[in-house]
């Protein structure tokens, strides 16, 4: 949630931040700041090993991890899996490794998105549906996405399926009463003026109730992509045999902090990206919502 | 005004109460309210806040059930929503997703009329409240006189013969709050439809009604009919405008401090 915020939209101007008085760009002012975070960050760790206060081994700074990309490149090509063997090179790979983490999450997520305002709309428009699934929805819902791993694997085995079923999960329970209580919120007066003006139940459901819904959606869906990242590292830590997930393992199981660091670089900056994508997608698509996401008041 | 006092009301409400169940004792929100309106009257419904006014509205615009008494539009009871009546919120109801036009035309698209004639007449309707220009503007690019003026379009998009208005310009400033009213007027001879009016201004009731309907609080019953017979366009300053405004002053007086005395004891 904290990373949907960072450096985006319009600062408040309670916040603290100064707006620049040297006629610079705002979108430069951001990067620059953007530079300096990180940089101050990096800075520090680097500085921690410079005085000898961190060992190399354990806590490598960014210039150790960063150094010698091909070398950690090469730990992505999964010539040691199971029946997988690859003439790819390492670059190739690790691009390889990175698309199908990515494709598995947003397999996951598309699915979770629809699946679930789909039950939700179901749950609200049809009366028997929804006392018969409600229940039994609200009491699954807080059952950890990782508790749901076993079952993922007893029931999808190992590859693709086990992983984007895991997204779906920690996508579905949330979502889908999120659905509901967004479609028991939409202004009174919405709806009121859908039924003045003669739409049937369909009708209002299908132009005024979605469309109402959408934004707000929207923005679970993105608060919820930072947690299906988390799951689909889980899931392929564990059972699926590909991916950042099983980098981290290997890194884990060879001690080799260098990697380690090096994939939870990769995994920071491709989260982002993805958030930075849907932002997109959410100012293109949902276009009456302001770009912060907060309604104005 | 009333041309056609001899033809049978457009719409009667026949001892109409409005109960709502409470977790204490039921809250009668209306009770036994009589009245008839013609084709083409203009009707205020005045009262302090709460006293039923915008109760008695949504019934009739069949958004609420009646909890008894018997509500009739053109001759047929009224059991829901009808195309017959329209209505006007007191907020804005454009909805942000859709073009000033498409909010224009929302009821057309549910009728099935084809895209490229709903804009035509989204344009037609538009250009009745005088913005034409705005049809592939945002909502949120409009004031809040505009805003209303488009919802005034759309509702009369369907040809209601009612057009029911709950307090429309009351989130208005003063100066468009009374352009918004001589723009009313227009419409109203314009379209021929009855007008029911809810509002808690007197000067707008003086400015606007054929008739004014007052109303007591809690439970909400018509305390009086004060006719308006003063000619249009009016001069809210006249004497006689000013009479009526005492009048009407006098009549809501007892009202409004009755209704205070009770929120002051509920808090």
């Amino acid at each position: 949630m904290k990373a949907v915020a960072a450096g985006t939209g319009t600062t408040p101007a309670w916040s603290g931040a100064r707006a620049s008085r040297l006629g610079v760009p705002p979108g430069v002012v951001r990067a620059l700041w953007w530079v300096a975070s990180i940089g101050c960050f990096a800075g520090m760790w680097e500085a921690v090993w410079a005085l000898g206060w961190a060992d190399p081994l354990l806590l490598p700074p960014p210039h150790i991890f960063l150094r010698n990309f091909a070398d950690q490149a090469q730990f992505f090509v999964p010539s040691d899996v199971v029946g997988e063997t690859t003439s790819a090179s390492a670059l190739e790979s690790l691009g390889m490794t990175v698309v199908a983490s990515s494709l598995r999450v947003i397999a996951g997520l598309s699915l979770g998105f629809v699946g679930s305002v789909a039950v939700g709309l179901l749950i609200r428009y049809f009366g028997l549906f929804g006392n018969l699934v409600l229940p039994t929805i609200t009491l699954l819902a807080p059952i950890s996405p990782i508790a749901w791993l076993p079952v993922a694997i007893f029931v999808f085995g190992i590859g693709n399926p086990p992983a984007i079923f895991m997204v779906f999960i920690s996508l579905f329970f949330v979502m889908t009463l999120s659905t509901i209580s967004q479609i028991d919120a939409v202004s009174r007066t919405y709806v009121n003026v859908g039924l003045i003006m003669g739409a049937s139940r369909r009708q209002l459901f299908l132009q005024v109730i979605i469309p109402a819904i959408l934004p707000s959606l929207f923005m679970v869906l993105r608060m919820n992509l930072f947690g299906a990242w988390m799951v689909v590292l889980v899931a392929e830590a564990t059972g699926v045999g590909s991916g950042l997930g099983q980098i981290v393992m290997l890194a884990r199981s060879t001690f080799n902090s260098s990697l380690s660091f090096f994939t939870m670089t990769l995994i920071g900056a491709i989260g982002f990206l993805f958030d930075v994508a849907l932002r997109q997608v959410q100012s293109r698509v949902l276009f009456w919502v302001p770009a912060s996401g907060v309604n104005r008041p | 005004m009333r041309s056609d006092a001899g033809n049978p009301p457009l719409l009667t409400c026949r001892d109409v109460g409005k109960v709502w169940p409470t977790t204490g004792r039921p809250f009668v929100a209306l009770d036994g309210i009589d009245l008839d309106v013609a084709r083409n009257e203009f009707v205020v419904f005045l009262g302090p806040s709460g006293c039923g006014k915008s109760t008695l509205l949504y019934l009739i615009a069949g958004l609420e059930r009646v909890s008894s008494g018997t509500i009739e539009s053109g001759g047929s009871v009224v059991e829901g929503p009808g195309t017959d009546r329209g209505l006007i919120f007191q907020e804005s109801s454009l909805f942000p997703w859709m073009t000033v036009g498409e909010n224009v035309a929302f009821g057309l698209r549910l009728q099935g009329v084809a895209p490229a004639r709903r804009r035509e007449a989204a344009i037609a309707l538009l250009r009745k409240v005088g913005m034409a220009d705005a049809v592939d503007k945002r909502p949120d690019q409009l004031s809040g006189g505009m805003r209303q003026r488009a919802a005034m379009a759309r509702a009369l998009s369907l040809r209601p013969e009612v057009l029911l208005l709950d307090e429309p310009f009351a989130a208005l400033d003063v100066q468009t709050r009374s352009k918004m009213q001589d723009f009313l007027i227009e419409v109203w001879r314009d379209s021929g439809a009855s007008m029911l009016f809810v509002t808690h201004h007197i000067d707008e009731a003086v400015a606007l009604a054929d008739r004014v309907v007052v109303f007591t609080a809690r439970p909400g019953r018509i305390k009086s009919i004060v006719p308006i017979d003063l000619p249009r366009p009016r001069d809210p300053r006249s004497p006689e405008a000013r009479a009526l405004a005492d009048h009407l002053t006098d009549l809501l007086r007892d009202e409004v401090d009755r209704a205070f005395a009770e929120q002051e004891r509920l808090r």
